[in-house]
């Protein structure tokens, strides 16, 4: 709060005004309007629970790669990368290849694997072949907290770009467009389902792509299409040749290293384990659409962060670091600054659009993701023991979806002003350490118990998040969430890193294991026989739904 | 609730004894296929990776040197796990297009059929 105060303060101290807000929002409302009647007419077949969560499972590869690059190239991709890259140099490009390298593991162990496993829900799988409830339960938090977490950082993202697309830079004024961009989330939600949310993302994706493709043929041709020229206009600029090279935000001490290999632990480990690109597996026929779709998305992905790069040093050399970190919104301005400065007034309104669109699209993925695992894990399989009344579960899906919504709206204007890269970073965190363990041991140990998985859940996830209360992320720094004054001793900071992945993810593996050696394995084989054969074939999951 | 994928299809294999399929030759083949290409890929392809960034951590003079005007070796090395992760998916697709999924097909097959998987 105090910090979202303090960044609040300084916006209110720079009134320059950049671009033109009705032009912005005029952008922005097109593209409402053509994806809420693109999510109206796609909608009108929704009936059943498979319609809802997985879109009847009617996506091709081609178009589920799409609407993964959607849901993955967050606000913290776009803006996050490029401004990071803009401010810290070659730091910022680690989190690009951390982010691209992780969906080997998620094309290798975990995405064909998982769609012929489950249903709809990351706990389908998980609660394959233990014991139902106390899994169920236990996979539904680490995906409520794991999505909350994601969602805070999209929201602070969404009050941070306001401040400077709108030329609102005033806390309430910024609140209110939350509580707006909140708001035409549910409603996406609750209208499109799944089918509709991924039309969001598909649309978003394109435009999202295409436009940071054309302002890297921009900036590259700026330069000549000189690779080596950009570097060196944005050394000059900088005036610091180490921008080139790693370490600038990383390399100060001993302990910043450390973090630093701990972020690239739970960069590479996230994704795999992320509940709302696990659930984006189940809205395709079968598992080849499913490998196919992953593909897709590594080949769109990788694309966009190889633009980030062009991008991050485009806004270094062209805007300059002193100027983007006076400008509101801070780091997170450099991508709408570069398009200003590239384009004027009308391809910042482009850009400016695309962003919120990302904000609002990976919002929308997000709440529908947690809302499918509090209706499906906790309502219909544990309140309702498998048995939910008809037209229940989607009922109660809906419900939850607007009470997510509220509250990603309440978190969001609280967390306005937030770092949202790092706030992702934590997330990917999180799920690494509750998730990943459990995810692979039930896939591929035969030994795996129940016991294993409680403790491997409950273990990372609460590691992960006592050790993010710990570190300086929270106290004891000037720009911590509770911060203390440079030079000053304060807060309660024993944990010496910023990102947890280091300890939390090894601990929730030793944890998974530990807890299946220890005592009487009461699994029944039958069913880890029954989960190997149809994660491996496909079996009893290879047809769409027809209409 | 553990058979909630069979729901997707209108096929029945509940009844199907799947510790039989599993200790089957043909599954124990697609098994060791499986294993076989992804454990050792990932492997190789995390070491690739960990290598980079204990580099960019604690070998930043290296990464600094620079090749083709100011284009560095950390920024070659960046874009190589680019290059790198393209070639690795672009291969397991191809390996499991050929070899994985010709097998699973079989498996499923005889299983929806009634039949014995051999």
């Amino acid at each position: 709060m105090l910090h979202g105060l303090i960044l609040a303060g300084e916006a209110a101290k720079a009134p320059e005004k950049i671009g033109d807000p009705i032009l912005n929002m005029t952008i922005f409302g097109l593209f409402v309007a053509v994806t809420m009647f693109v999510v109206i007419r796609a909608s009108r077949n929704n009936k059943s629970a498979a319609d809802y969560y997985a879109a009847g499972r009617s996506f091709t590869g081609g178009q589920n790669g799409m609407a993964i690059a959607g849901d993955y190239l967050s606000a913290a991709s776009f803006l996050g990368i490029t401004g990071a890259i803009a401010l810290s140099g070659y730091d910022g490009f680690l989190y690009s290849i951390g982010f691209l390298v992780a969906w080997l593991v998620a094309l290798l162990l975990v995405a064909e694997l998982l769609r012929n496993t489950g249903k709809f829900t990351m706990g389908d799988v998980l609660a394959f072949r233990l014991k139902q409830r106390p899994v169920r339960i236990a996979a539904a938090t680490t995906t409520l907290v794991v999505s909350f977490f994601y969602l805070l950082a999209q929201m602070a993202g969404a009050g941070g770009l306001v401040s400077l697309l709108l030329g609102l830079s005033e806390r309430t004024a910024q609140s209110v467009v939350i509580a707006i961009v909140g708001g035409l989330m549910i409603l996406y939600v609750l209208i499109g389902g799944m089918k509709g949310t991924t039309w969001v993302q598909i649309i978003k994706a394109g435009l999202l792509i295409g436009g940071a493709a054309v302002m890297t043929v921009w900036v590259l041709a700026l330069n000549g299409f000189n690779f080596s020229h950009l570097l060196d206009a944005a050394v000059q600029t900088a005036g610091n040749p180490a921008v080139l090279e790693p370490g600038l935000k990383y390399g100060k001490s001993d302990l910043t290293k450390l973090d630093f290999v701990s972020l690239g632990l739970a960069l590479v480990l996230g994704t795999a384990a992320l509940p709302h690109v696990l659930m984006r597996f189940y809205t395709v026929p079968t598992a080849k659409e499913a490998r196919k779709s992953v593909v897709w998305s590594i080949w769109l992905i990788g694309a966009f962060y190889v633009f980030t790069l062009v991008l991050g040093y485009g806004a270094m050399a062209l805007i300059g670091a002193d100027a983007i970190k006076a400008a509101p919104g801070k780091a997170n301005a450099a991508a709408p600054l570069l398009a200003y400065h590239l384009g004027g007034s009308v391809l910042l309104g482009i850009i400016s659009a695309v962003a919120f669109a990302t904000i609002l699209a990976v919002v929308a993925g997000l709440t529908i993701t947690a809302a499918a695992s509090f209706s499906h894990d906790i309502w219909a399989s544990v309140v309702r023991k498998g048995n939910p009344k008809p037209g229940e579960e989607v009922r109660v899906a809906r419900i939850t979806v607007v009470a997510i919504g509220v509250l990603a709206i309440l978190g969001g204007i609280y967390a306005n002003g937030q770092n949202i890269a790092f706030l992702v970073a934590l997330a990917f965190a999180v799920a690494a350490s509750a998730n990943l363990p459990t995810i692979i041991y039930s896939l591929f140990w035969k030994g795996f118990t129940t016991r294993g998985a409680l403790w491997s859940m409950y273990g990372g996830l609460a590691t992960a998040i006592v050790l993010i209360w710990f570190s300086p992320v929270v106290s004891g720094k000037p720009d911590s969430m509770f911060p203390t004054a440079e030079g000053e001793v304060g807060g309660w900071a024993v944990f010496p890193l910023s990102n947890p992945g280091l300890i939390s993810i090894p601990l929730a593996f030793l944890l998974g294991w530990l807890g299946s050696v220890i005592g009487k394995n009461t699994e029944d084989p039958k069913k880890q026989s029954e989960m190997e054969v149809r994660s491996l074939t496909g079996l009893g999951a290879e047809k769409a739904v027809n209409h | 609730m553990g058979n909630d994928a069979t729901s997707t299809t209108g096929v029945d294999v509940s009844n199907a004894d799947f510790g039989a399929i599993q200790e089957s030759g043909t599954f124990q083949e697609l098994r060791r296929k499986q294993r076989g290409f992804v454990f050792p890929v990932l492997i190789v392809c995390m070491v690739w990776y960990f290598g980079y960034v204990l580099l960019a951590a604690y070998a930043k003079d290296f990464m600094g040197t620079p090749l083709i005007g100011s284009f560095n070796v950390g920024l070659l090395l960046g874009l190589l796990q680019v290059v790198t992760t393209f070639a690795v998916t672009m291969w397991y697709v191809s390996f499991a297009n050929r070899e994985l999924d010709p097998i699973a097909a079989e498996i499923r097959d005889s299983i929806e059929a009634g039949k014995e998987v051999k």
